[in-house]
């Protein structure tokens, strides 16, 4: 990876607690580069105005960036058509909109509904309400112990009565690559319709819909270095054509009535009020910058960086990294626990050396439950990262591992 | 590295309780018996208060946490333990009060959970701080009501 990229991205060159900053929670959110912000500053400071209305030439220079990046994300993840893209606040939105819409109107009493143990809570949470609505059932896939899932259990989990499968692409805790294809290919044997989780997934690999045979697809711009506040979900036509809105509103419709209303077509009768403009164009701007550097090798990096951090992170005595033991099996995300001294613990330290990382549950209590742990601390890398920032982080876990054998 | 802002925090006296909490477990006459989460986190804890005529006279806890909440829990079911109901809720609100980095009232003897007095200066740990503290006082108010 060129070192330069580092450059393009103003937040990384501060100091913090008098420290150069060391930002290791990109699975959180990303960074965001130059190319972004000014895409953002200029489309208010000349541009800004509503869009689908009114005649002038603010409004026809505002719809046409917010449709050219419709067009942008269909290129980038190769869905077949703009239809198939559908702005939204981000992942759980997306989720939400498929169990709301897609799952009331597909799935009955005694139906299943299929995820796993390594699912965030948006990727849980919407098919626990669904199913308890509808009085279907909601099964988990196991897991293997190193957290990789099987397809002798996946075929195990999906029957005929399953209606949905949702899955995520890379976990956000375990760094795990699922083999979405072949589970896809599963569900469709089973009649079922297969959702992914892309939000760890759309950052770090090339995304091909068509050729991941997914029904539905969901993912963010704040963690692929877009800004916060816009994600996509990606659904077949015929699918999204069949589905209801859930918000009803302005910008969605067709024609009004006193009691009854039509809609508009595909993308826009999902995305009622005024769309979210100014996301949609950093989000075009994060693709451009993401597709000049290259997903391969960005994704090349980031196992690299994988390779390079569980190495050097085993070395510290005490120190336990949960998730597959092959880096090629994982994305950059490396999630451990430090013996005696609790993440929130190792969190701070490491903060005050300037470091950033996560502590907690990571909005994965059931995979915290199958890990037997109550909290864990993650680094994850992205394409600003190198191998000084994994120096410091093993330095700085071996001061905090110094710091409480020193009070015990 | 040295780490003398670190030290503000995890005073000796927090890494005591931290190591050997006192009150650990759980009081088999309770008459409060809360459970209460930090659902950014995970910190778990179990509290249970034996609570007679208005007056804490017994209280344990359980749980899983932090050094912050384990040792502030610990440092908090001492502090109550004999105290009438009313003078524990106080003392609570001076806790909060310290949290919060706002003037607090001197005039009570804090003992060790003065030492917790740093963490005001860690923002993202404050709620480690007063986990065990929000459970007492919605113990004691369920006790009420009762």
């Amino acid at each position: 990876m060129n070192p330069e990229i580092k450059s393009y991205f103003p937040i990384l060159k501060q100091e913090i607690n008098g420290h150069p900053l060391v930002y290791l929670d990109s699975a959180a959110t990303s960074q965001k580069p130059t190319p972004v912000i000014e895409a953002l500053k200029e489309y208010y400071e000349f541009d800004n105005s509503n869009v689908h209305r009114g005649v002038h030439t603010l409004g026809n220079r505002a719809t046409e960036k917010y449709e050219g990046a419709r067009e942008k994300v269909q290129q980038f993840i190769n869905a077949s058509s703009t239809q198939e893209i559908v702005f939204l606040r981000g992942t759980t939105t997306a989720i939400n909109l498929v169990a709301q819409s897609y799952g009331r109107a597909n799935v009955e009493e005694g139906d299943e509904i299929v995820i796993t143990y390594m699912e965030h809570h948006s990727n849980i949470i919407p098919w626990q309400q669904l199913a308890k609505e509808r009085g279907a059932v909601l099964k988990y896939i196991e897991l293997e112990e190193d957290g990789t899932i099987s397809l002798e259990n996946v075929r195990a989990a999906i029957t005929d009565r399953t209606k949905i499968v949702s899955m995520v692409y890379v976990s956000n805790v375990l760094g795990t690559m699922n083999p979405v294809k072949e589970v896809a290919k599963i569900a469709h044997e089973h009649g079922a319709v297969m959702m992914v989780d892309g939000a760890q997934a759309a950052p770090h690999l090339k995304i091909d819909v068509q050729d991941l045979d997914c029904d539905f697809f969901a993912f963010s711009g704040h963690k692929m270095v877009g800004p916060t506040g816009i994600g996509v979900l990606y659904g077949k036509k015929h699918l999204l054509e069949a589905m209801e809105p859930v918000e009803f509103g302005g910008e969605m419709i067709d024609f009004v009535g006193l009691y009854d209303s039509t809609w508009k077509e595909l993308p826009w009768k999902f995305e009622g009020g005024t769309p979210i403009i100014a996301g949609a164009v950093g989000l075009a701007a994060a693709i451009d910058f993401l597709e000049e550097i290259g997903l391969d090798e960005i994704e090349k990096h980031e196992h690299h960086m994988a390779a390079i951090a569980m190495d050097k992170m085993s070395a510290i005595e005490g120190l336990e990294i949960f998730g597959p033991k092959d880096p090629a099996k994982r994305a950059g995300i490396v999630t451990f626990n430090l013996k005696e001294v609790h993440p929130h613990d190792v969190a701070t330290v490491l903060d005050m050396s300037g470091i950033a990382v996560r502590a907690g549950h990571h909005c994965a209590q059931p995979l915290m439950k199958w890990l037997d742990v109550t909290a864990t601390a993650r680094a994850s890398f992205y394409l600003y990262n190198d191998e000084s920032d994994i120096d410091r982080l093993v330095e700085g876990l071996r001061s905090a591992k110094e710091y409480f054998s020193d009070v015990f | 590295m040295s780490f003398n802002n670190l030290d503000q925090l995890y005073r000796q006296v927090i890494m005591d309780h931290y190591k050997t909490p006192r009150n650990k477990g759980v009081l088999e006459q309770d008459s409060v018996n809360i459970e209460m989460n930090n659902p950014t986190c995970g910190d778990r804890i179990q509290l249970t208060l034996q609570v007679e005529d208005g007056i804490v006279k017994d209280a344990k806890f359980d749980g899983e946490g932090c050094s912050i909440s384990m040792a502030s829990a610990s440092m908090m079911t001492q502090a109550v333990k004999g105290k009438e109901i009313d003078a524990a809720l106080k003392l609570s609100g001076i806790f909060s009060d310290m949290m919060l980095g706002k003037e607090y009232d001197d005039s009570v003897d804090l003992g060790d959970i003065e030492a917790l007095q740093g963490v005001s200066k860690f923002p993202a740990r404050i709620k480690c701080a007063t986990l065990a503290w929000k459970a007492m006082e919605k113990g004691v108010h369920e006790e009420e009501k009762s």
